[in-house]
């Protein structure tokens, strides 16, 4: 009796830590939405949320991507200018010759899905091969766009610039992406085990399931919301630039963190990272546009603002243990 | 007489543009990708003295400067965004690419800002854009490169940060001008970031390369690095053109005393930020016949002159030129066709 009570009261305090852990995203995206309404009341509107998130959406898909090869227990530092690169393709060859276009992007999800295979095989370091392939993305990038230019698709462009009534879109777009990978990370079957491929390699292995295959799923999966992410991107900026996906890799894993996932363990949250994108989205530069700094100093805000973001996350998952 | 000289005066005062309307209520905000370097440093020293004294002046209400943490085309994207709906009347912006950021420029036309762009200009047919005929220059750093080695040879040319529209178009001018020059031959090509160090480091790996070089095209903030590189591989030096940068003019100095050593030097104004500031007041102030594109002349230093503006540059700074309202309304009436 007396051991059940104790063992319940652990689980309370268990669940009561995990709970302020899955709302600590939310809690610090209203931190910064509110700094922003006292700060300019006037973006928060129909107008401001549409102007202020639209970038958010291509964030938070990288943010996906990244999230998927973090829950495998690997880095992905070339998902930046992989997503430059899709831009790229999006804005020539997806509007010129769409089928060769399509045939190219799912050809680079292919591609992600050799590279899971490779590092598993090889036992190499992932953040060593994808740095490598960060350069050969850029390098693609800029064979394909020697200037900028290039045009989006125009059903592109009218999927990014759609207007539902009431609620803005890319809320409507967060939310979306947030509920299918929630739903098919964690609520599937073979997304748990996609999970304890991060979390508990050695036990998946001897349950007789195929390490390489969960590695070459969550590549595949990473390279496939990159190359959603590409094409928002595009769908907003309306053209292309080789170098417009760059700093998207340190944002990503910016994201995945803030949103409560772990470097390894696979321990990740789909709903946390989607609201870690929209925060570090907003946080990064609307809140210092109408903060006013002097110039000299924004540059050195923008870092501290992150730094106090994600110290933040710290400080309450450290109380958790 | 007397009535030719009230005549004049009438002239001159409707040239000068009298304020149609009051822009002493109106912000202009200024977007900017990238402080990094000192040409970027001096553009936001020239934009920052100039703005002040319009702010004081009551021409403009506020002239704020933002700059984004990365040279990032997204960042710089949700900046414009922001900057909608911080309510400014006009936006100058210096963008991260010609192309990427119509999106978020389009925006901002279609709520009712002026947008005037300038060094990295956009293409969005709504905004202004003040340009510097950079493929003009590429050409004529080969022409002047002709001057000084008449017998041609090769030469090594230092590329800008790729992928952007003032790299291609520096470049597409160096090559119509070896074209025309058909003694000189680019033996290699090296990317310097329009940075000396990146420079330095490029030019220094490839050296060993190449045959003997006997002029460096490059696009500025290039030349001193590309010129210690040469000194330190115990090469004969070369006709380096020069971009305009302290450094390299302190440097072209110590060589003409030295052996009377000739080049040439020519970049973008930095202060060329403050004639796209006056531009947008134009705009704001209700002028209505001012062209989308402007073509500027980009500055330039000869074998005569450049003595003369080198004590005027700070350490570590690059020439530049402050421009007033009456030059952007100099300005805008020579594009007027």
């Amino acid at each position: 009796m007396d051991n059940g009570f104790k063992g319940s009261a652990a689980r309370n305090e268990a669940a009561r830590a995990r709970l302020l852990r899955g709302l600590l995203p939310a809690l610090s995206l209203a931190l910064v939405l509110a700094a922003i309404a006292w700060l300019n009341p006037r973006a928060i509107s129909y107008f401001g949320f549409s102007l202020m998130l639209n970038l958010a959406i291509p964030i938070a898909l990288a943010t996906i991507a990244q999230m998927f090869v973090i829950a495998g227990n690997e880095l992905d530092l070339s998902i930046g200018t992989f997503v430059g690169f899709v831009g790229c393709v999006t804005a020539t060859w997806l509007k010129d010759a769409p089928l060769i276009g399509v045939l190219i992007l799912v050809g680079l999800i292919g591609i992600y899905a050799l590279l899971g295979a490779l590092i598993h095989m090889r036992n190499l370091p992932s953040i060593v091969v994808t740095l490598g392939m960060s350069f050969v993305w850029q390098g693609l990038a800029i064979l394909v766009l020697p200037k900028p230019g290039g045009k989006a698709p125009d059903w592109l462009l009218a999927i990014m610039s759609f207007k539902p009534p009431f609620i803005p879109f890319p809320i409507i777009a967060a939310l979306l992406i947030a509920a299918v990978v929630h739903f098919g990370l964690m609520r599937t079957s073979y997304g748990v085990i996609l999970r304890g491929s991060g979390g508990n390699p050695a036990a998946l292995r001897r349950a007789g399931w195929s390490l390489l295959k969960t590695k070459i799923v969550l590549f595949a999966l990473a390279g496939l919301f990159g190359v959603l992410s590409g094409m928002a991107l595009i769908g907003i900026t309306t053209s292309a630039d080789a170098n417009i996906g760059n700093g998207y890799t340190l944002l990503a894993i910016a994201g995945v963190i803030l949103g409560g996932g772990e470097f390894v363990g696979g321990r990740v949250s789909p709903i946390g990272a989607v609201i870690g994108a929209l925060t570090l989205a907003l946080a990064a530069s609307p809140l210092l546009t109408f903060m006013h700094i002097p110039p000299d100093w924004q540059v050195a805000a923008n870092g501290a603002i992150l730094i106090i973001v994600l110290a933040a996350r710290v400080l309450i998952s450290r109380r958790e243990r | 007489m007397k009535k030719l000289l009230v005549l004049s005066t009438l002239a001159a005062v409707l040239a000068a543009g009298t304020a149609l309307a009051d822009t002493s209520g109106k912000k202009i905000a200024f977007s900017n990708n990238y402080a990094g370097n000192s040409w970027r440093q001096a553009m936001l020293d020239s934009y920052g003295i100039v703005t002040k004294k319009a702010v004081d002046d009551k021409i403009v209400g506020a002239a704020d400067v933002f700059t984004t943490a990365d040279k990032e085309v997204p960042t710089q994207a949700a900046q414009v965004q922001n900057l909608i709906l911080q309510g400014y009347d006009a936006i100058v912006i210096n963008a991260a690419s010609p192309d990427a950021l119509n999106g978020a420029i389009k925006q901002a036309c279609d709520a009712g800002i002026t947008v005037v762009s300038f060094d990295g200009t956009v293409t969005e047919p709504c905004a202004y854009r003040v340009v510097v005929d950079f493929k003009d220059m590429g050409k004529q750093e080969v022409e002047h490169m002709a001057k000084f080695q008449p017998k041609g040879g090769n030469l090594l040319e230092i590329r800008g940060l790729a992928g952007t529209s003032i790299d291609d178009a520096i470049h597409a001018g160096i090559l119509e001008g070896v074209a025309a020059h058909p003694e000189f031959k680019i033996v290699g090509s090296v990317t310097g970031d329009w940075d000396q160090t990146t420079a330095q480091k490029a030019v220094a790996t490839i050296l060993p390369s190449l045959p003997d070089i006997v002029g460096i095209v490059d696009q500025g903030g290039d030349g001193y690095g590309a010129a210690q590189a040469f000194a330190a591989a115990n090469k004969p030096r070369p006709t380096i053109i020069m971009g305009n940068r302290q450094d390299e003019l302190k440097w072209w100095k110590e060589q003409k005393d030295k052996d009377g050593y000739q080049t040439w030097s020519a970049s973008i104004a930095p202060g060329v930020s403050t004639l796209a500031f006056w531009v947008a007041q134009q705009v704001l102030d209700g002028r209505k016949d001012i062209p989308h594109d402007l073509l500027v002349p980009y500055l330039a230093f000869t074998q005569d002159d450049f003595e003369a503006a080198l004590p005027k540059i700070k350490e570590g700074g690059v020439a530049t030129h402050e421009y007033t309202q009456e030059d952007a309304i100099a300005a805008i009436k020579a594009n007027i066709k």
